[in-house]
């Protein structure tokens, strides 16, 4: 009898290892990819990398100033057209719990979380570059703000709903119109919330490919004009990763350092951002 | 009070005329009047911010509508040319217009699924450890963060780290168990997929495990029953349905996913032979033949493509979220 209940206390011990030993071998290839990025990379980045543009293949040198500014622009279009939208839908879902246009909104919010990232840029191709006969950052930047959206919508919701209802209802009853309580009261309550959806979109939409393929396109030069094509971070480093030349290499190289340290520090600040402003009940 | 006087300055403006106003009255009245003014202005805006969030939420039911028609609306060309027999046509070749989707429905299950077998052993062991073992702590905070992490990290990175780090690795152990030594693949493309889909299984698993009730738990417990089996037949059984969804949302991620995939596949449009041969995904062809795609029926063969992933992607996605539903409404 001792044996036996050695024997399953024993197993479970054995069990308790290997999941902790499977659970921790997770963290080993991340560990590995980021150390690996940052030496290949961090060596390259200086301020002339920075500044200046790509050289043609066989000279050595040269920068992803095109990218970096591409990256920021790109970025900023798509959020200046999914926050608003993004939030106000969160809003009215949170606003309006029970209605059949909630029902069907949150259905389609779910299914944009889930549809692959190159389905969207296929869709802001026809939608966008086909009517207008050329690429542009401007069809990039909605492919982006289209992934963006179910992100902050959902936040925006989660966060919205945990606000307790004394709080809207006293805003009422002092006599304040629908608008002004929402604006007023209901979204600096719930900033945090909105704050961290909206900053993990951005992080999400900086590092996504595969929508800008055919629509922002990439531009070996410097370009400012969200009409015409634009390089970005991702698409550099796709373009020069899958190019035989080293230089290019080098270039993807430094690229993906400074990408990746951009999306790491924003989630990293994400995390601080809900801690600290934590919605109190 | 303001309404008051407002209103004898409405009914009785006659009144008013012949008489001498005190300044003091005067300036009460246009106080009122402009404060009538202010409340109706804010009634307006009122109804114009309702009516602003109805219009925000219907045009998400637009977008997806939209997205929907655009790739029905676009394939129609290459769904007329080749019909239903697209989807099991062995040959893709756009110099004669033979479109057959056929190796790349066969390469997207090929590395989803292989990248699945992978990544769920791992994905429920941190589940289990972060929900059962050790809920809180330093440890399990950094493992929990970092397994976040490895979601937020873009593709094109994983992709490039693949190419740089993974291809050489997998092409020495391809020479070593005696199968042409091409390194990219599609199992290369199924490791990279199986450490990027860790992150969804895990956490959704996690929160599952924690739902457990735990007067089930410790109605094991005293009965005699150890950790382990308190895990394999009370909390592994209870929350199977979950478990399930987890690996329907990892499977879902899996077969959308390009770029990491795109850059180690290795790109032929011929049947892949075995799991080591190089292949591609829907979603690795679209995003390398899009714009080289010289002609309509082409084109429409690869949007017809996005819509079947599309629509692949959208049923796998409902069916984890009804179920995730059930489960936290029990």
């Amino acid at each position: 009898m001792s044996v036996h209940i050695k024997y399953r206390i024993g197993k479970s011990r054995v069990f308790q290892v290997i999941i902790a030993l499977l659970a921790f071998a997770c963290v080993v290839p991340l560990m590995f990819i980021l150390f690996y990025i940052l030496k290949a990379g961090i060596t390259k980045i200086n301020w002339h990398f920075l500044t200046n543009l790509p050289k043609p293949v066989g000279e050595t040198g040269g920068g992803i100033a095109n990218a970096l500014l591409g990256t920021v622009l790109l970025v900023l279009t798509a959020s200046v057209i999914a926050i608003p939208v993004g939030i106000l839908c969160g809003i009215y879902l949170s606003e309006n719990r029970k209605s059949r246009l909630a029902y069907w909104s949150r259905l389609c919010i779910d299914i944009l979380q889930g549809v692959p990232s190159i389905v969207i840029g296929i869709v802001a191709y026809f939608w966008l570059v086909k009517p207008l006969g050329v690429f542009s950052a401007l069809s990039g930047s909605v492919a982006l703000a289209i992934m963006m959206l179910p992100t902050i919508v959902s936040s925006t919701e989660e966060t919205l709903k945990l606000l307790p209802d004394t709080l809207r209802e006293a805003a009422f009853a002092l006599g304040m119109p629908f608008h002004r309580v929402i604006l007023k009261v209901i979204i600096p309550c719930g900033f945090s919330g909105i704050l961290s959806g909206v900053m993990l979109s951005v992080a999400r939409v900086s590092g996504e490919t595969a929508p800008l393929l055919f629509t922002a396109f990439g531009n070996p030069y410097l370009s400012t004009n969200i009409l015409k094509p634009m390089q970005s971070l991702p698409l550099l480093i796709f373009n020069y990763a899958t190019s035989p030349y080293n230089d290019w290499h080098d270039l993807a190289w430094g690229a993906s350092c400074i990408l990746l340290i951009w999306v790491l520090l924003l989630n990293i600040f994400t995390k601080l951002v809900t801690r600290k402003w934590k919605v109190q009940l | 009070m303001d309404t008051s006087l407002n209103n004898d300055l409405i009914t009785r403006p006659d009144s008013m005329l012949g008489r001498v106003i005190s300044s003091a009255k005067l300036r009460d009245a246009v106080k009122g009047i402009k404060r009538i003014k202010r409340s109706h202005r804010q009634i307006r805006t009122e109804n114009v911010f309702k009516k602003t969030l109805v219009i925000v939420a219907l045009s998400t039911v637009v977008l997806v509508l939209g997205i929907m028609v655009t790739l029905a609306w676009q394939s129609t060309l290459s769904i007329k040319a080749s019909g239903l027999s697209y989807l099991w046509g062995k040959v893709w070749d756009p110099v004669q217009d033979i479109f057959g989707a056929y190796p790349f429905i066969l390469g997207t299950l090929l590395t989803s699924f292989t990248a699945l077998i992978i990544s769920i052993p791992f994905s429920f062991a941190v589940g289990i450890f972060l929900g059962e073992y050790f809920p809180n702590g330093l440890a399990s905070n950094f493992l929990k963060n970092t397994v976040e992490l490895i979601a937020a990290v873009p593709s094109v990175i994983y992709g490039f780290w693949g190419l740089a780090v993974l291809v050489p690795i997998v092409r020495s152990f391809e020479t070593s168990i005696g199968v042409a030594p091409v390194g990219l693949g599609i199992f290369t493309s199924s490791l990279i997929l199986a450490i990027m889909i860790i992150p969804y299984a895990a956490s959704l698993t996690r929160s599952m495990i924690q739902m457990v009730p735990s007067n089930l738990k410790e109605a094991a417990y005293s009965l005699g029953a150890t950790r382990w089996e308190v895990i394999r037949s009370v909390i592994l059984p209870y929350t199977k349905s979950g478990l399930f969804a987890g690996i329907l949302l990892s499977l879902g991620r899996a077969l959308g996913e390009t770029m990491a995939v795109t850059m180690v596949i290795g790109n032929t449009s011929l049947i892949p032979k075995n799991i080591f041969s190089p292949g591609n995904t829907m979603a690795s062809i679209i995003a390398n033949e899009f714009t080289e795609a010289d002609h309509p029926v082409y084109l429409s063969a690869l949007i017809e493509l996005g819509l079947v992933l599309f629509l692949v992607t959208v049923v796998i996605n409902m069916l984890g979220r009804r179920i995730i539903k059930q489960f936290t409404q029990e």
